[in-house]
């Protein structure tokens, strides 16, 4: 459909200034109408306050025309406009009848508007931290009562929840894990064949692998794919509503959906955890029987001789606590999801974010727990 | 099996808006709609009506071109819409509008800016009229001014129909469509809305085709009704419809809650 331009022009009629419009008033004809509307009236030359509009020319109309067109004529009640046509004259009023200021855009101090998300960010994370001890407290008590009563532990749950978590994140563990053995041997190497000392670079996938990297990988890959798998499967659940179906069907959340994700977190990551460390060395040992002319045996043996149990026992005893930390987090922030779709999204990544910084953070409280442990 | 058309010739010389003839749809071996013919006239309110499983939304998604290829012919604004590529298709779109079940609304963007996509992107106004314009619309539809700042999720079922209903009339279309406008709504909000479309209707010539269960909808409102019987459409005014001879129609229109809707209007 072919349109005609809006036309403006500022006239004077029996000694009266106004303002003269045809054309298409539509919303697809408007681009660009209020500077034509001030050019208009600067060619006019005198600054006509004209308050009187007649759009008997205009051809096509809708509500965004008559909305120009009602500012146009001053936009109050007493704006006047004059038309031949009924239906444009009834178009008039219902936009006149609608017509109100549009909410003005918000101009804030930015130092203020800074401040003020500082603020509120300070007590989301406060009471975040609050939610989330309370909410550990309840787990606790559930858990308590579950030692009494251990049919309350939901075994087929956990069973169900451990091959998701720990069976079906077997190969990219171990993929993983190897990999970064094999660069680790191979960077130990290529540093320490400077001062001659080469071999020592058995010690440095050992220690490190059991140590750190083999948990610390492992927690960051179970946080990202089950911690996350537990936010938006209990996230979902809220959405749908189920969670609150199973309060009033007098099933408790926790014990059937928190507590069986956190017993199978808890037990799948030192489990995990090993099957890091021993896809690590394997990584290594390939790397030193290739860089190094070790055999399997010799980088084996050197393993066994130079670094102790201990090594291997840190690293087991932060797997479950990592697992835990996981789990509480990816169910707590399930729980948090209110209405939308969008809050399942938002809420999934921020428990991953949540999981991994809390995991890093207690590492580091380990490694000072361990330092002075002398172990 | 019944014929399919209008009852009785209601046309009295109008343009017709919506034309669909011989449409048939189909997912793999079941066929939904057959030999379907349908007009709707310019200025009507019609309601779509139908059992469960015949098919209403999946009529409304066909003719506003969400299902693919189907055979017969729609006619939108006299234009045949499968013959219509770029440029003329995104003008059609600028003249049509469409209110989805729950609205709909993009959830990361505040009403004001959901109504102002679709200025933007056919109009493309200086931001200032297109703020005046959605906030003309938000009052349009009877919603609070400051609704313009919110989000989808901070309103109420009621209010996102209307501010999706804000979004629809964004381009001043002349072609509504409304999918089940009052489901979810209690019965004053229902009402309220009802005499909302009607309203708007009048005032800014629309043409509306709604799905719609809701009785009293169908009797306050709809010019006319559209039945979705043995795959087709039967159209007429409720009158007629009452005296339609059809199981199905029968059971819907006399049934305790069609009787119920017909008084209360008395």
């Amino acid at each position: 459909m072919s349109s005609v331009e809006p036309t403006i022009r500022y006239t004077m009629h029996a000694g009266k200034p106004i303002v003269e419009i045809g054309g298409d008033w539509t919303v697809l004809d408007l681009r660009g109408i209020r500077q034509k509307a001030a050019r208009a009236l600067a060619a006019a030359g005198t600054n006509r306050a004209a308050r009187t509009v007649d759009a008997s020319g205009v051809g096509r109309l809708d509500t965004a025309g008559a909305l120009e067109i009602l500012l146009l004529a001053g936009g109050g009640p007493d704006a006047e406009v004059t038309t031949r046509e009924k239906g444009h004259a009834d178009l008039f009023e219902v936009v006149r009848k609608n017509m109100c200021d549009a909410m003005p855009e918000r101009h804030v101090n930015w130092i203020a508007h800074w401040l003020e998300e500082v603020g509120h960010n300070t007590v989301e994370v406060y009471h975040q931290v609050v939610n989330l001890c309370a909410f550990f407290g309840e787990i606790l008590v559930v858990f308590l009562e579950a030692c009494l009563q251990p049919r309350r532990f939901r075994i087929n749950a956990v069973v169900r929840q451990m091959y998701e978590v720990w069976v079906r994140a077997l190969v990219i563990v171990g993929v993983l894990c190897f990999l970064i053995g094999v660069v680790i041997a191979y960077q130990g190497i290529q540093q320490l064949r400077q001062f001659g000392a080469e071999t020592f670079a058995v010690e440095a996938v050992g220690i490190s692998m059991f140590r750190e990297l083999g948990v610390l990988l492992t927690a960051i890959i179970v946080a990202g794919r089950s911690g996350s798998a537990f936010t938006a499967q209990i996230g979902t659940m809220q959405v749908n509503q189920e969670v609150d179906a199973m309060r009033t069907i007098g099933l408790n959340p926790i014990e059937w959906l928190v507590m069986p994700r956190i017993v199978a977190l808890a037990v799948s990551m030192p489990l995990l955890a090993f099957w890091g460390d021993m896809t690590g060395l394997l990584g290594g040992a390939v790397a030193c029987t290739i860089y190094l002319d070790f055999t399997f045996v010799q980088f084996f043996e050197r393993l066994r001789d130079t670094v102790g149990a201990w090594h291997f026992y840190t690293g087991m005893i932060k797997a479950p606590v990592f697992g835990l930390v996981i789990a509480v987090i990816g169910c707590f922030e399930g729980l948090q999801v209110r209405g939308s779709a969008e809050s399942v999204g938002q809420l999934t990544t921020r428990s991953v974010v949540e999981s991994i910084f809390c995991v890093i953070v207690l590492d580091a409280v380990f490694s000072i727990i361990f330092l002075l442990a002398d172990v | 099996m019944a014929e399919g058309g209008q009852l009785v010739d209601h046309s009295d010389g109008r343009e017709v808006v919506l034309r669909l003839r011989g449409v048939r749809t189909q997912f793999g071996d079941h066929v939904i709609h057959n030999k379907l013919d349908f007009d709707v006239f310019r200025g009507e309110i019609v309601g779509l009506v139908g059992g469960s499983g015949t098919g209403k939304s999946v009529l409304l998604r066909t003719i506003i071109g969400l299902n693919g290829a189907t055979s017969g012919t729609i006619e939108i604004l006299g234009v045949d819409t499968r013959t219509l590529h770029g440029k003329a298709e995104r003008a059609m779109q600028a003249r049509t509008g469409v209110q989805f079940q729950d609205g709909a609304l993009f959830s990361s963007l505040t009403v004001s800016e959901n109504i102002i996509v679709p200025i933007r992107e056919h109009a493309g106004l200086d931001e200032e009229t297109m703020r005046d314009i959605a906030a003309l619309k938000i009052a349009l539809v009877g919603l609070p001014p400051d609704t313009g700042d919110k989000k989808p999720s901070e309103l109420s079922g009621g209010m996102r129909k209307r501010a999706s209903l804000a979004r629809a009339l964004a381009l001043d279309a002349e072609l509504l469509f409304l999918d089940e406008p009052t489901a979810g709504l209690d019965p004053i909000g229902a009402a309220h809305y009802d005499e909302l479309v009607k309203g708007l209707c009048r005032s800014l010539g629309l043409t509306i085709l709604m799905v719609t269960h809701d009785l009293d909808s169908l009797n306050a409102i709809c010019d006319r009704i559209a039945v979705l019987l043995d795959k087709r459409v039967v159209v007429g005014t409720m009158e007629e419809l009452l005296a339609y001879d059809h199981p199905w129609v029968r059971e819907y229109f006399h049934g305790p809650r069609g009787r119920a809707a017909r008084q209360e209007q008395k």
